[in-house]
């Protein structure tokens, strides 16, 4: 993960760490916080607490973003406190829907300048983003929103399992992973195992990126923790509870990154300050039937 | 409040499910009168039969069994803007006289007094659901006259309506709240008084929003939870009273 992270992500980059609730790479957003990343573009449809942290972190100048919440508890405090009040914004914010963010990463990874969409009429969003836009069908008259393809420069992944080649494969949520890797110029891929091409190949249809857009494998088990890996591991859901009173305070949130990001050489040592995770979090069973490749 | 949003879910519909009391209002229908109810969340989990209460709407108890898991590409081109999702359920910390809801800033959009999370999936499930149902408690500060931003739109902006825009869906036909449910009117679509709950009084419910609140000529009263209600939200639910309490 350093070398990745050294490798691929660079001051002022435009960053996608993606996955919806779901495969959130915290183990690479802790890497860039480490790493002392400055000035980044993060575009996430769901900030989540990996960019809450980012920001506290001081890595962000820009956040391009759907719906920056913490779900299901509340806010994200280091966020509001960028944003509100009468001082200047500390973070700058180019907003959109969800169906917004899907569309910009879809036209990204066709190589489209921009994706038409039936939304915004009657919202006060394109008001406050002039880069959502209309444009007319040439074929029906109809006016159509428009937004503009997202191309990051770096897009990291978290993902159940990859070969040495970065064949991944995803199942559970897929969010919009493969959009948003195939519209970036780097790929980093995150797996919880790394698994020889022959069990790639056994499912062809679960592989979401092929290795030929991949720049980096990294092999992190626990690696999306507090978020979660269908099968491996179960969100965090009590550390999701307790983000809202650590990033009330920002001298609890430094005391939080001092301690877990921060202090922490890597990933493996981040786990080993928590003993009880596996206990509590380890995915039960619950297989897939097998199907018929042959012909 | 959420047994009477159950209540508004046939049996077979497609709900575009969001997070709060909506996710526990359509998994109490699916307990009770609507088995058959299809719950598509926006994290891309169709006919998702969770186990346990989600606490959000990308907890993988949604894909364990469900009968679809597609990408979120999908969820918004294939489901969504194709009008296959026949009810939506929207919540807004805001709540105008024509059913705009807010749920992005109070106060300016440069200089908020309290910045929110923003639209998610809302702006395009008020826009393409064939009918709203939105979910919020009753008060002055959450019901004024005019919203700060609209985040997710209504039946009416500045006196255009929703169909002169060109959205799909009919749009927030019922809001329900703690005290009483209000529906848009046919010809206005402004909201309206429509039912009571028990004990409540018209006075009550008009101080409650920001503009002179109109009434249906008759008034309905809202029946109170059953007991098998309470006991499915209580006891098999929300047990830890995530979404109950208060």
């Amino acid at each position: 993960m350093r070398d990745a992270v050294a490798r691929f992500v660079r001051d002022s980059d435009t960053v996608v760490i993606e996955g919806f609730t779901h495969l959130i790479c915290f183990a690479a957003g802790h890497e860039i916080i480490r790493q002392g990343r400055r000035d980044l573009t993060l575009c996430r449809l769901t900030p989540d607490l990996i960019y809450d942290q980012m920001i506290a972190a001081g890595c962000a100048r820009k956040l391009v973003f759907s719906w920056a919440g913490n779900p299901g508890v509340g806010s994200l405090h280091a966020f509001r406190r960028a944003v509100e009040g009468k001082q200047a914004p500390l973070l700058e914010l180019e907003e959109y829907s969800h169906f917004g963010m899907v569309a910009r990463f879809s036209a990204g990874a066709a190589r489209l300048p921009f994706w038409p969409l039936r939304d915004y009429m009657g919202t006060d969003l394109p008001r406050v983003n002039p880069r959502i836009q209309s444009v007319t069908c040439p074929y029906t008259g109809e006016r159509l929103a428009t937004v503009p393809a997202l191309n990051p420069d770096v897009t990291i992944i978290h993902a159940q399992r990859a070969d040495a080649d970065g064949n991944t494969q995803i199942w559970g949520l897929v969010g919009v992973q493969k959009e948003a890797a195939f519209a970036s110029a780097r790929v980093i891929v995150v797996v919880e195992q790394l698994v020889d091409e022959t069990v790639i190949r056994s499912d062809p249809n679960r592989t979401a990126i092929p290795g030929m857009i991949v720049d980096a494998v990294v092999v992190e088990p626990w690696g999306a923790h507090p978020s979660y890996a269908q099968g491996y591991y179960d969100r965090d859901n009590d550390f999701y509870l307790a983000w809202e009173a650590i990033s009330r305070d920002p001298g609890a949130i430094e005391r939080y990154l001092g301690e877990f990001v921060r202090g922490v050489p890597d990933r493996a040592t981040y786990l080993a300050k928590q003993p009880g995770l596996a206990a509590r979090l380890t995915a039960q069973p619950h297989l897939a039937g097998a199907v018929n490749y042959g012909f | 409040m959420t047994s009477v949003a159950a209540r508004e879910l046939a049996d077979g519909e497609v709900v575009f499910v969001g997070i709060g009391l909506p996710n526990l209002a359509c998994n109490l229908a699916r307990r009770t009168h609507a088995p058959h109810l299809v719950l598509i969340y926006e994290s891309g989990a169709v006919g998702a039969v969770p186990e346990r209460l989600p606490m959000s709407i990308g907890d993988p108890a949604l894909v364990t069994g469900s009968l679809m898991v597609c990408g979120m590409a999908d969820v918004f081109q294939l489901m969504l803007q194709n009008g296959r999702i026949e009810v939506g359920f929207l919540g807004g910390a805001q709540v105008d006289q024509y059913g705009n809801l807010n749920t992005t800033v109070i106060g300016s959009y440069q200089h908020p007094a309290v910045r929110l999370p923003g639209s998610g999936g809302a702006a395009e499930i008020a826009i393409h659901a064939r009918r709203t149902l939105v979910v919020s408690k009753l008060s002055a500060r959450t019901f004024p006259a005019r919203v700060d931003f609209v985040t997710s739109p209504g039946m009416r902006r500045d006196g255009v309506t929703r169909h002169e825009l060109g959205m799909p869906g009919a749009g927030p036909v019922k809001v329900i709240t703690d005290k009483a449910v209000l529906e848009a009117d046919a010809a206005t679509g402004e909201l309206v008084l429509a039912a009571l709950y028990p004990g409540v009084e018209e006075a009550e419910v008009g101080a409650g929003v920001g503009w002179p609140l109109r009434c249906r000529p008759r008034l309905a009263r809202i029946d109170p939870p059953t007991a098998t209600e309470l006991r499915l939200l209580r006891e098999v639910l929300d047990p830890k009273r995530l979404y109950l309490r208060g």
